[in-house]
Formats: structure tokens, C-alpha cells, sequence
């Protein structure tokens, strides 16, 4: 039976190093594509806002390299989605730009790069609101108003399937996505080859975290996916780990609050009538699985909007009525930035480790301090200057809380830096919205080059 | 009654916390064996209600409880008061969320 194999070395590549031993054995293993995905929206909203990266740039081009001299070797394609864990524009350009420096630096024979970008811009959300088509929000949130829109400094759209395809059908060798649905980046390799849509978005599925659906845990080990017209299966590559009916039906509910359902753009995969045998030591046949195409074509988008800038404080505590007061000592150093700069304009956020720092309120054990705490405390204001010195004022003024029975009149807390630090700005994320489109390809350009030799 | 109950933690393989996009927060409780699945969902010890008293919260915040027999799971998936890496956020992930399951008594005589 006519079958495709991809492997995954890095569920989200470039955030710590894949591990070159089980990426070996799934080159040696003759895949047909080679595939990560590099972002996630686990990293917090600065990186998209900030327009930055979660990790070094060294840990991204391990990867790149480890991948890229793989593909070129073998002769196949290399497809990564996210690039630079956000997917920006500006990302995209750096990982093409990386791509062209390690093709001089091994002198590879020419091959073709495609890429695509997934930015939107802010009059193109306004447009489609102002026209009466709603930004739907997800989980809980209210459709976007064009003030949240304002309050946002960088979106991107979730591709699917189409922009892989696209670049797939011109011949390209390496492509490299915007911000990509992780599921997508596999489902096109197999799609592009003609394998039924239920199978490809589950191969994508299973594949898109490496090395989290198999056991024992072990992350960024690389697994192999290979598909037919009718199942799919899935193979651990390192030594110690196996692809088992657990791990891989476990990997179903990884990081989603539903097991049975996966919205991609275009459709809704379907697991709930999956079944998983096993069909030798170390894979799992899946079968079973369903795709629902979507009445109407919506993608995903996240946006992030700065709040302002950061610094940061700490601050310990020992004496034992301090702790039992520590409340009544946050209170007064928030009321010292309040004499300073007013009652708004200016936040600022304390975290007592040792109470609920972790948890908050949700915390069981919130009445149970331990015999010493950390405070960490988050200024932001609209200025660095400002934001400097409204953190100060709220950690300084820890050492001066007027307690009235404290026996410690010479500090009340303990410092290990008599300063605070600066921090990345504070964002949010002001969209987690779908958001309807004509053409599955117009919020996302694509382009080709020739790289290597002659057409460096 | 002596020896009639025991931790969660005794009776799961894995017991963790994850976000689910940038809004939500999943736990997932899951068992090595069939039987041990199956006794702790007839023993009642996580119920849409039990999980929101043990995390002090709203049901309205609970979005989702599934028991998924494939894995031998039992899934609950809360929402954040405010976004991931908001200001303030101390666990940007939600991977630390979930110790308070570990200690739930489970009655093994269900």
C-alpha cells in the first residue's frame, strides 16, 4: 500500500535544542518530508507585541542546520511553520536569512526557498468590522471592538493547509511559514501527495509536538508519522521511548480543552471514533478519524498589546508576624506609589512565593505561609523612568511598612539586590479571534528564491 | 475507617497543568490502568464541582470536564481570569497549577 513518512525532531523548534541521536535514526529511516513547527502561544504575549524571540538565536539555527543538511542530503522536502516562535514578518525574514547563511557556510547545491508571511494589518481588521463582519472571539472573549483593536501592536493570522500547498505545488525545497496551526504544516506535505484529509490533519496531529506522544516522557526526541489512504502511524525514534495506544491517544488532549475535536482553518478534525492499536514494540496504528469541512472559511488570529514598560523587584521576608502581616506591608507600599503618582496610570502587581505565589487565589493552602516568602513585584508604567521608579517605590517601600507590633525596627525585609530590574515591556493578548475571508491564500503572501551555489 | 482511601497521586501516571491557548488552563488526571480509571470516575473524587472547590472557583470558569476512555483520562479545562503573560502572571504556562489534585482522597471502596 502506497504510504508517506514525515518526521518531527522539536515539537517547538528552537526553544531548547532537538537531540541529534533520534533525528539521525529518523533521517536514516528515509522519511519523505522533514518538518517542526517553531511557535507557540505558550510563551506569553511579549514576543508577538515586542516582536522578539523566546530563545537565543544560536538554539534556532542548531536546529535549522541539523534539519536543513538533513533534507538537502536525503533530497527532500523541509517545511517549518512559526518561524521564530511568533510567525512575524520579521521572524519569517530572519529564519529565510538563516536558511541563505548556512547554505554558503556548507556551499549546498541550489535548491529552492519559498516562504509567507502572516501579519495583518490593523485597517484590514477595521475594514471587516466597520463592514459588518464580526472578529468572533474564542474562548469566553467578546467580538473585537475597534478599541481593543487600537490597544493591539501586532497581529498575526493562523495559516492552514493552503500556503504550504501553494509553495509545495512551485517546487520549493525549504519553506518556511509565518504563523502556522502546527497540524497544518504535516497535513499539507500529505495532502500535497493526495492522501485523504482526515488522515493528514491527524498525522499533523500526532506529529506536531515530536516526541510528547510517545513514552517514557522525553521531549524534543524525533518521532515518525507515516500515512495511508486508510490509517496512520506513529513511531518513536529514540531508543529508550515507544510510540504506545496511551502515549499516542494521551497526546490527543495535550494543551486542548477538548480531546475528541481539532479546529484547523478550513475544518474540524474529528477523534472521537479513533481507535489505536498496537502494531509493534515502539508504533501505534490510529484509525477512525474524521474531518467536517467548515461552512465558512474563518482563520485564527492572536494579537498582543503593549500595556507599557516593566521593571522588576524582589523582596524576602523571615520575621514571622511580618509574614503573618504580609498583606498590610504590600498595602503600604502600594499606598507610598499612590502618595507618589496618584491613585492610576500605573500598575503595580506583587507575587508572594512561599503563600500563592504560584496559584493566587486559587491556591488551597493560601492560610499556610511558609516560614520565609519572596515577593517579586511588577511595575509598569508608560516610561521606563516612571516604571523604574514606581517599581522602586513599591519594593523600597517594603523595608519601611509600619507594622504596629513589629519587633524589627531596622528593615522589614530582606534584599538581595538594592535595585530593581528591568524587564521586557508588559503586553497582553488583546486577540484570541476568528475572522472570515474570501480567499484561504489573501492574508498570506508567499514568495520564492533560489539559495545555494549559483544563486546565493 | 482505616486504609480505605488513598492520594490521587498513589493511583495516577500523570497528574499535570497546561494552558489550552492563551485564555484557558487544562488539567489532565491520567491512569496506567483500566481498572484504576474506572474506580476513581465511580468514586466521585473529580466531579465538575468537586475541581472548583478544591481551586476556589466559579463553576461558570470551568469550560470543559470529560472523562476520555482512550487514555484513561480524566480532562478539566478552566478559564484564566486574565490572559497568559499578562502583567502580574506568575505561571505564564499554567504547568504548575494542578498540586492541589495530588493530594484528593479517593475511596477505594467505590
Amino acid at each position: 500500500m502506497a504510504s508517506l513518512k514525515i518526521i518531527c525532531p522539536n515539537g517547538h523548534l528552537g526553544f531548547a535544542p532537538l537531540k541529534t541521536g533520534s533525528f539521525h535514526l529518523g533521517v536514516a529511516a528515509k522519511p519523505d518530508f522533514i518538518a517542526a513547527d517553531s511557535g507557540s502561544d505558550d510563551i506569553g504575549p511579549v514576543p508577538l507585541g515586542h516582536d522578539t524571540c523566546a530563545s537565543p538565536k544560536a538554539w534556532q539555527e542548531h536546529d535549522l542546520e541539523e534539519m536543513l543538511l538533513a533534507a538537502r542530503k536525503i533530497g527532500v522536502p523541509m517545511m517549518i511553520g512559526s518561524a521564530g516562535d511568533t510567525g512575524t514578518n520579521s521572524r519569517v525574514d530572519m529564519y529565510v536569512q538563516i536558511i541563505r547563511d548556512l547554505a554558503a557556510k556548507h556551499d549546498l547545491p541550489p535548491f529552492r526557498i519559498g516562504w509567507f508571511y502572516s501579519e495583518v494589518s490593523h485597517d484590514y481588521v477595521r475594514a471587516k468590522i466597520r463592514g459588518g463582519s464580526a472578529i468572533t472571539g474564542l474562548d469566553a472573549r467578546e467580538d473585537l471592538t475597534e478599541e481593543e483593536l487600537d490597544a493591539t501592536s501586532r497581529i498575526v493570522a493562523m495559516a492552514g493547509v493552503h500556503p504550504f500547498r501553494k509553495l509545495l505545488e512551485e517546487g520549493c525545497d525549504v519553506i518556511i511559514g509565518g504563523r502556522s496551526s502546527d497540524s497544518a504544516i504535516f497535513a499539507a506535505a500529505a495532502l500535497h501527495k493526495g492522501y485523504p484529509e482526515a488522515q493528514s490533519y491527524y498525522l499533523g496531529k500526532v506529529l506536531e509536538c515530536a516526541s510528547f506522544c510517545a513514552e517514557p516522557y522525553g521531549a524534543k526526541e524525533t518521532v515518525l508519522g507515516e500515512i495511508t489512504a486508510d490509517h496512520v502511524e506513529v513511531t518513536a525514534m529514540a531508543p529508550e521511548q515507544r510510540c504506545t495506544v496511551a502515549s499516542v491517544a494521551g497526546h490527543a488532549m495535550y494543551e486542548r480543552s477538548n480531546p475528541f475535536h481539532e479546529y484547523v482553518a478550513g475544518g474540524l478534525l474529528d477523534m472521537t471514533h479513533c481507535h489505536y492499536d498496537q502494531v509493534s514494540e515502539k508504533t501505534t496504528r490510529v484509525t477512525g478519524m474524521e474531518f467536517v469541512p467548515a461552512p465558512q472559511f474563518r482563520v485564527k488570529l492572536e494579537g498582543s498589546g503593549k500595556v507599557g514598560e516593566r521593571f522588576v523587584g524582589m523582596a524576602g521576608i523571615r520575621d514571622p508576624y511580618t509574614i503573618a502581616n504580609v498583606d498590610a506591608v504590600i498595602d503600604w507600599a502600594r499606598q507610598q506609589t499612590v502618595d507618589r503618582f496618584g491613585p492610576d496610570g500605573w500598575e503595580l502587581h506583587y507575587s508572594v512565593f512561599g503563600r500563592n505565589g504560584v496559584m493566587g487565589d486559587m491556591e488551597p493552602l493560601r492560610d499556610k505561609p511558609g516560614h520565609e516568602l519572596c515577593i517579586v513585584v511588577q511595575g509598569v508604567a508608560p516610561t521606563r523612568e516612571m516604571a523604574e521608579e514606581v517599581t522602586m517605590t513599591g519594593t523600597r517601600q517594603l523595608f519601611y511598612a509600619r507594622l504596629p507590633d513589629v519587633k524589627g525596627t531596622a528593615g522589614g525585609v530582606s534584599f538581595v539586590l538594592d535595585e530593581v530590574l528591568a524587564a521586557s515591556p508588559a503586553y497582553r493578548w488583546t486577540l484570541n479571534h476568528t475572522m472570515a475571508v474570501d480567499d484561504p491564500l489573501e492574508l498570506f503572501p508567499t514568495h520564492t528564491a533560489m539559495v545555494g551555489r549559483e544563486g546565493a | 475507617m482505616m486504609n480505605t482511601h488513598k492520594p490521587l497521586s498513589e493511583l495516577a501516571k500523570t497528574i499535570r497543568s497546561k494552558n489550552a491557548g492563551t485564555d484557558k488552563i487544562t488539567f489532565d488526571v491520567i491512569f496506567r490502568e483500566r481498572d484504576t480509571y474506572e474506580l476513581v470516575k465511580r468514586s466521585k473524587a473529580l466531579t465538575p464541582r468537586s475541581v472548583c472547590e478544591i481551586l476556589n472557583i466559579d463553576e461558570s470558569r470551568l469550560t470543559d470536564f470529560v472523562e476520555y476512555d482512550p487514555a484513561y483520562a480524566i480532562k478539566f479545562t478552566i478559564l484564566r481570569l486574565r490572559p497568559s503573560g499578562s502583567a502580574g502572571d506568575a505561571d505564564i504556562f499554567g504547568a504548575q497549577q494542578y498540586a492541589p489534585f495530588l493530594d484528593v482522597e479517593v475511596d477505594m471502596t467505590a
